[in-house]
């Protein structure tokens, strides 16, 4: 079962939930964690763990082979990106812009634009344990997080088929890169804050979810805090609340050390069981 | 020479755009000739990427000696304008292109 744990606002509590879960399930089975937020990943500081795998991340963009180009202007007419341009008697290629949909190369008379790999990043695989933790880092500069994100799930898809849960830890909002994490998730698990941001960016992506028929649950973080308009849009809407997490100045300095906060607070603990244990219902019929 | 203008208007009484990528208008002078000609870009709106190269590739098939505008181009845009001798100045904010172009004239506008 794969969960992805979203959010729209960010800064609600994604990493906790999702770094905090995946140790908590690590206890008693093998379990897989993906970093999806791969322009700003940041689970892994929470673990110590041991490099196991590492590859570069690449992807495919035109290279001009001067000889051959008649500058007929076909690849800058036929680009939605404006990613190749023909400037005088030159053709440029912004390789941050490219999509990798090959028309430029394709509809090329001359065959003067062959496809090459471009390094965009890297994608390490760590285990302490029962915990795989992959992620997939963007080189600075680079544009495109869903092509990362893309092949970091299907690493984890092919090497842990067996592993019974994978979590992905998205990245906020709710853009493409949001949509390609939860699009083949079996459940959405969106965290939010009980303020009219929280609430705001929760419908948000809750609209944005619902395009794929998901099954979702919300997580309210720092309950306590702020009102109950986001208690009230779930039963609207009904959604199941599986969880309020208090707002709680230990727990944040607990984060802010890099710990777990379910090992020092027994009731994260019970509260991260719940989770589990209505997700579980939910998505075998019972919910 | 040649001086375009990244502009809101047509005219030398509009406001220059300070959006390089995303100008409405792009305007021609013609010192010259003293002709004032313009080419409506508002359709970049409807990009959602590549504003930039798409609006650098007009300036560049313009190809004036000089071009105007207020914040600058991005990265990519001012990549593709170095294959081109335009010299760019920067910095026209809230100033009509009349009043941008004396300030160029005066050499108070800064060359980017």
């Amino acid at each position: 079962m794969k969960i992805a744990i979203a959010s729209g606002k960010g800064g609600t509590g994604k990493t906790t939930l999702s770094t905090n879960l995946a140790a908590l399930i690590a206890e008693s089975e093998e379990v897989v964690l993906a970093d999806l937020d791969v322009e700003e990943p940041n689970s892994g500081l929470f673990f110590k763990a041991e490099t196991v795998h590492e590859e570069i991340n690449v992807k495919a963009i035109p290279y001009w082979d001067e000889s051959k180009c008649t500058l007929c202007g076909i690849c800058a007419r036929v680009c939605n990106f404006h990613a190749i341009i023909r400037l005088g008697p030159s053709i440029v290629v912004f390789p941050e812009l490219c999509h990798s949909c090959y028309a430029c190369s394709e509809l090329c008379p001359e065959a003067a634009l062959p496809i090459i790999q471009k390094r965009t990043g890297i994608l390490s695989e760590f285990q302490t344990g029962n915990l795989h933790f992959i992620e997939s880092r963007l080189d600075i500069g680079e544009e495109q997080a869903v092509p990362a994100i893309a092949k970091t799930k299907k690493f984890a898809a092919q090497k842990y088929s067996g592993v019974r849960i994978t979590l992905f830890d998205s990245p906020p909002g709710t853009s493409c890169p949001v949509m390609e994490t939860v699009r083949d998730a079996d459940f959405v698990l969106l965290v939010t804050e009980p303020t009219p941001f929280g609430l705001h960016d929760l419908s948000l992506a809750v609209d944005t979810v619902r395009v794929f028929e998901k099954t979702i649950g919300v997580v309210i973080n720092r309950y306590g805090t702020g009102n109950d308009d986001v208690a009230e849009y779930c039963r609207r809407e009904q959604i199941p609340v599986l969880a309020r997490i208090p707002d709680s100045r230990r727990i944040a300095e607990l984060y802010s050390a890099g710990k777990l906060i379910y090992k020092e607070i027994p009731e994260i603990r019970n509260i991260l069981e719940g989770i589990l244990d209505a997700i579980t219902e939910i998505t075998e019929g019972g919910g | 020479m040649k001086i375009a203008f990244t502009a809101r208007g047509t005219t030398w009484e509009s406001t220059i755009d300070p959006r390089f990528g995303r100008a409405e208008y792009l305007v021609l002078f013609d010192e010259d000739s003293g002709e004032l000609t313009s080419i409506d870009n508002s359709a970049v709106k409807n990009e959602a990427h590549g504003a930039g190269t798409a609006t650098a590739q007009k300036i560049f098939d313009l190809n004036p000696d000089v071009l105007i505008t207020g914040n600058g181009p991005g990265d990519h845009a001012a990549t593709a304008l170095k294959h081109s001798k335009i010299k760019i100045f920067v910095n026209a904010h809230d100033i009509t292109l009349k009043q941008a172009y004396e300030q160029y004239q005066k050499g108070l506008l800064n060359e980017f």
